[in-house]
């Protein structure tokens, strides 16, 4: 049973990098924000297995927020923002995607190497734990390093903050989870009303971004 | 019993006898089937004794001292198993070389600037091999070097072919310089110069790590490693096709024995991180140069870039094997380094055999550019079917000898998860996926050259009139690629042969393979991994078999003969075929803009204007901008700036001389 | 004795393999059919299009070369060996050991070079486009295959694929972050091999959208006739590996006997099924992608395979 616990948990994680993976990959804006509300279901369902393993049951409301508000509540009103705003359906990358996929792979190498040689005498299960999150986090930061695109920039900001919930309710017994989980969704909702702020008074003068398409023509 | 030293001596000084010999009878027609013919039988003796040798790992290795050279070191010669196996595969090139000179020799038009140097070669690498002393193997080095580089001038009137010969002469005295140093960190300050002295004395570690560094520079650069390489794709395809292929099949291969030599034997115990370093660079280089291979249209470029990624393949297994050997893994090192050598072998036989073919094309079409070849399979019948068989060997496709070494190879990098080193644990997956990536791209890159010379149709006049070469170049081809099917379908004699390699230099060997049922290739063991190549050969085959026998029998035998379909295109000129560029368009697209900075420019003309569209595509060599550019600039700005000491008065001279001895008496006598 | 009765079992798996191809090829499209809302075609259809084609005349280019004539033959010959040497309803096969995972996807590579070298034989621009994109498709899918491979091999062991199906198959793997992740690559490889969309379209005949079908543009009769049955070979190869490796249980062992066998037949037979039918839902569900985004999709599967084998390099219980 025990043997299973762990590949359970282990698979949750793995698939939480896995996910951030996609969302490199994604080349139109609107995969983008539902690869995203993919990642938080992944969150939530590793939270509360991890709530089970624990037995800790405060974290079932961790992985509540992380379902209703991350999953739910962000991507839809993403999604209407976009369409009200008129803003760019593509994801515009600074660096190639395969490039970035690539520096994707030596981050999690990085951060595997980083966090199972300085974690050698804990918990094996804490330990890779902590790597994926550490991954996870990683890969956020390269999302919002190589993304022009102000709405993927966010999306990469909140799949860090993926990243440190799946830390902390990997280590057992962390107190205040969820009053961390729940300032931190508050801090991501100011983030994103205070860039679409700056945008609309931006772009208030300006013409339709979508008439500018007409005469970008193919990149390459 | 001859000793096999003093055989493979002789074999040495008959080969320089025959290098005089030319130079006396250069100007006569009898010259080239002399020389070559002598050679051929000389380079069969000394490939003899050698295999004699190797397959007898037990007998005596004393090493023969000459009073040559300098009077206190003499010249040692040892022929250990190493040497006995490097031999083989120098001596092996160097008769098909030879019997496929006896034809191509007939079209040189320079033929006194080729016979005398070609014999010479051949001696210069068999000594390289034979030395057993720091003086004689750079003696022998740079003769093997200036030999080479004398037959790449041969045809020096073309302004390329200079150019190609003065980058060659600057990176081989680099080289040699590097091995220089090498040495004399090696021999240490009691100037113990012979191998045995060095072999048993002992280094701290730093001096390892400069002997290492200073090696991989040194052999590296002869061998082509990124970034020393830049001289292979420029010297290699200058010379005429013969030397051609002795240059990227053998003498790389002699590069990679000094450095297996100096590393694995001289060095003694090696630290991990050398496995890491090899490893990258072997990687490195191993992309880069099919990467580069595969934007080429000149089809000996192509080639040279080609040995350039089998080079790295070497080195990939000579890293693991070092990794191995550093973590005291003596099976798992064995295991690699079976690999690497193996590999060697087969390197040489299939890009010999290449270079034959493309030198048989230049001999047909007077064409190197592929852009105007095309539809030789119908003109040069033989050609055609064994540089298809050289392609299919170097594109890793089983069961021809290029997939064994690859797969043993992969099994090498598949036993690494037990390294201890976080860097090695990272690292060698990456290698093994660069490994992977280079074969995927070797074989697209030989089905461009494949398809885009021999397939399709003839892109020029000179493509459609060709005709098949003389049977002696056609001969060569035709043992090397049956050698290349043998060493495909019998990987575990080969294997069983380098045994004693490994045991002498690592202690270890494989198990034995030619007692396995059926005669498998089984590394470690039957439940882990095995590979039959000859199974493989026989089922192909006999599927093959049946499905013509079915199809023959109850299918329809009709065949009719009709302009091509094409999509009901009605004018479909030979233009109109892909090139050579445009097939390398979509890897272009994906891996050139990084690697290579390749850009395309359309240039469009308006509408109403007749002239042509044009399409350019601009690539950058990023070593060549990165480093040899900027210190290449900055040599002729000091150069530049030194100038000014070539004209001084005499007044200025003498005071130059003065003020110099000055400085010294007042350094010496404040430095007591 | 036993030595018959083996090759009589390693006999029955060939014939099974070449005679359940097209079945497996029919059995799609017509799943994808009936998902368009249309009746298609008869799930034997694909053997009566073999029969038709092998009665018909060969026309051949004026300039195809010996090469083109024999090409269909190899691809069809290293096919099949390659489909062979896969478990289907049996492991440890008396020739399973020949060939291991990685000789496997050589031979594929063997067919894949051969039908590129075809391609451009008769030198028309279809051929060359053809090629040219399959071998940089190949290029990618192919390292992306083996990292795949060696994160199974890493796992299991061994790259034998009786030993990883047992392995497998076994009590010991758990589930795995590393396995999952080769499943999700190799299936996307699998889609790229077999010409499949999202990658490639098998029922185009648009210049610009083939890679495969633009490979075989030149070919008629009954060497068309070998080609198909190649395409259709190729997808059972990897329906079969990806059955053998990932649900590996109703699988027999070499020992057993004829009614194990015959479980084994059938329990293949439905994973083909399901197989079949999960591959005619995600190609009715997608869309094509342009070709220049192919690249990336294989770069995502290495990455997938590099990740996994990582994974295990940097800590063996992951």
């Amino acid at each position: 049973m025990d043997g299973f616990v762990f590949d359970i948990a282990h698979l949750l994680a793995g698939g939480l990098v896995l996910v951030s993976f996609m969302m490199l990959y994604q080349d139109r804006l609107q995969a983008l924000i539902n690869v995203y509300a993919l990642h938080a279901v992944v969150l939530a369902l590793s939270v509360a297995w991890q709530a089970f393993i624990q037995d800790a049951p405060h974290l079932y409301v961790t992985a509540a927020i992380a379902l209703v508000f991350k999953a739910i509540v962000i991507p839809v009103a993403l999604h209407r923002i976009i369409l009200r705003l008129g803003i760019h359906r593509e994801v515009e990358t600074a660096v190639g995607i395969g490039l970035t996929m690539l520096a994707g792979i030596g981050l999690v190498a990085l951060s595997m190497a980083v966090m199972l040689q300085f974690t050698a005498g804990a918990n094996p299960l804490a330990r890779e734990d902590l790597a994926f999150a550490l991954s996870v986090l990683l890969l956020g930061l390269l999302m919002m390093v190589t993304r022009r695109n102000a709405v993927s920039q966010v999306i990469g900001f909140m799949s860090l903050e993926n990243g440190l919930v799946l830390a902390a309710t990997g280590a057992k017994g962390m107190p205040l989870v969820v009053e961390i989980s729940v300032t931190f969704s508050i801090i991501i909702a100011f983030i994103v009303i205070g860039i679409f702020l700056f945008r609309i008074r931006e772009r208030f003068d300006t013409v339709d971004v979508r008439a500018l398409d007409d005469f970008r023509g193919d990149r390459r | 019993m001859t000793d096999p030293v003093a055989l493979s001596l002789w074999c040495v000084a008959a080969l320089l006898a025959t290098a005089v010999l030319g130079v006396a009878l250069s100007r006569s027609g009898a010259a080239t089937r002399l020389v070559y013919g002598v050679a051929t039988a000389i380079s069969v003796a000394a490939l003899l004794s050698a295999a004699v040798r190797l397959l007898n790992p037990l007998s005596d290795t004393a090493t023969l001292i000459l009073p040559l050279g300098l009077p206190w070191i003499g010249a040692h010669f040892r022929l250990d198993v190493l040497s006995a196996f490097f031999l083989i595969v120098v001596n092996l090139g160097g008769a098909a070389a030879s019997l496929y000179g006896l034809g191509y020799g007939r079209h040189e038009s320079a033929p006194h600037r080729v016979l005398p140097f070609f014999p010479a070669f051949l001696a210069g690498m068999n000594l390289v091999v034979l030395s057993s002393d720091a003086f004689s193997f750079l003696l022998s080095w740079e003769f093997m070097s200036l030999t080479s580089w004398a037959m790449v001038l041969a045809h020096h009137r073309d302004a390329q072919n200079t150019r190609a010969g003065y980058v060659y002469l600057v990176m081989a005295t680099f080289g040699t310089f590097a091995l220089l140093l090498a040495f004399g960190l090696l021999a240490g300050p009691n100037g113990g110069y012979a191998f045995d002295a060095i072999r048993s004395s002992a280094r701290t570690p730093m001096v390892s790590a400069l002997v290492l560094i200073l090696m991989l520079l040194g052999a590296g650069s002869k061998a082509g490693l990124v970034p020393l390489h830049v001289w292979l794709p420029l010297a290699h395809p200058a010379a005429p096709s013969h030397v051609s292929a002795l240059m990227s099949g053998v003498m790389t291969k002699v590069a990679v024995y000094g450095f297996i030599r100096v590393v694995f034997d001289l060095l003694g115990e090696p630290a991990w991180w050398a496995g890491l370093l090899v490893l990258a660079i072997g990687s490195i280089t191993a992309v880069l140069g099919i990467l580069s291979a595969l934007m080429e249209k000149d089809i000996k470029r192509l080639l040279a870039y080609s040995t350039i990624e089998n080079i790295g393949i070497v080195f990939i297994s000579l890293g693991l094997s070092l990794a191995f050997k550093a973590n005291g893994m003596a099976a798992a090192a064995a295991l690699a380094l079976v690999a690497a050598l193996f590999h060697v072998l087969n390197h040489s036989m299939f890009k010999s055999l290449l270079f034959f073919g493309a030198g048989a094309v230049l001999t047909a079409t007077g064409e190197r550019d592929m852009d105007k070849l095309g539809g030789l399979i119908h003109r040069m019948p033989a050609t055609s079917v064994l540089f298809l068989i050289g392609c299919v060997a170097i594109s890793a496709l089983p069961p021809l000898n290029g997939f064994a070494s690859e797969w043993l190879a992969f099994q090498a990098v598949l036993i690494s998860p037990d390294l201890p080193q976080w860097a090695l644990r990272l690292a060698v997956p990456a290698a093994g996926g660069m490994l992977a990536l280079s074969a995927a791209l070797a074989a697209a890159c030989f089905v461009k050259a494949y398809g885009i010379s021999f397939l399709g149709r003839p892109r020029s006049s000179a493509a459609e009139t060709a005709v098949e070469v003389d049977r002696y170049s056609v001969a060569a081809m035709a043992i090397l690629a049956a050698l290349c099917l043998l060493a495909g379908i019998l990987p575990g004699g080969v294997v069983d042969t380098l045994a004693p390699v490994t045991q002498a230099l690592m202690g270890s060997s494989m198990p034995v393979q030619l007692h396995t049922p059926w005669l498998s290739l089984v590394p470690i063991a039957q439940s882990r991994s095995s590979y039959n190549g000859l199974l493989v050969l026989v089922f192909i085959a006999a599927s093959s078999g049946f499905a013509v026998y079915f199809i023959h029998r109850f299918a329809s035998r009709i065949i009719r003969r009709a302009a091509a379909w094409a999509c009901a295109f009605p004018e479909f000129t030979p233009a109109m075929q892909y090139s050579a560029g445009s097939f390398s368009q979509p890897i272009r697209r994906v891996f050139g803009t990084l690697v290579f900075r390749a850009k395309e420019k359309v240039d469009m003309p308006a509408p109403g204007d007749v002239r042509p569209a044009r399409l350019t595509v601009s690539m950058s060599d990023l070593s060549w901008e990165a480093i040899y550019a900027p210190i290449g600039g900055a040599v002729m700005l000091v150069a530049d700036r030194l100038n000014f000491l070539q004209f001084l008065t005499i007044r200025r001279y003498l005071s130059v001389v003065f003020v110099l001895l000055v400085t010294l008496l007042l350094v010496v006598a404040v430095w007591r | 004795m036993e030595m018959i009765a083996d090759l009589a079992v390693q006999g029955l798996q060939m014939a099974l393999v070449l005679l359940l191809a097209p079945l497996l090829t029919g059995l799609v499209r017509k799943i994808k059919s009936r998902l368009m809302r249309r009746r298609g075609a008869s799930v034997f259809q694909p053997y009566r299009d073999l029969l038709r084609l092998m009665r018909k005349d060969v026309v051949l280019a004026d300039n195809a070369s010996w090469l083109f004539r024999a090409a269909p033959y190899l691809i069809f010959a290293t096919t099949w060996v390659a489909a062979s040497l896969i478990p289907t309803f049996a492991t440890g096969l008396l020739f399973a050991w020949s060939a291991d995972l990685i000789a496997i996807i050589a031979l594929v590579g063997s067919a894949r070079f051969f039908l590129a070298l075809a391609g451009m034989d008769v030198g028309t621009s279809f051929g060359g486009i053809g090629s040219s994109r399959e071998v940089m498709i190949a290029s990618l899918a192919e390292p992306a295959m083996l990292l795949i491979v060696f994160t199974l091999a890493l796992t299991a062991g061994s790259t034998q694929l009786s030993t990883v199906s047992a392995f497998m198959a076994s009590d010991h793997i758990g589930l795995r972050v590393s396995v999952g992740m080769a499943l999700v690559g190799l299936i996307m490889v699998a889609l790229a091999e077999n010409s499949r969309i999202p990658v490639d379209n098998p029922a185009t005949h648009l210049e610009l959208t083939m890679v495969h079908e633009a490979m075989v543009l030149e070919y008629s009769g009954r060497h068309l006739a070998m080609l198909e049955f190649a395409a259709s070979l190729k997808l059972l190869l990897y329906i079969s590996l990806i059955a053998c490796l990932f649900v590996p249980w109703g699988l027999a062992a070499a020992e057993d006997g004829p009614t194990t066998y015959a479980v084994g037949i059938a329990v293949y037979l439905l994973k083909l099924l399901v197989g079949a039918a999960l591959l005619a839902l995600f190609e009715t569900a997608i869309a094509k992608m342009r070709v220049f985004r192919v690249p990336q999709f294989m770069g995502a599967a290495l990455m997938l395979g590099l990740l996994g084998t990582l994974l295990l390099f940097v800590s063996r219980s992951i």
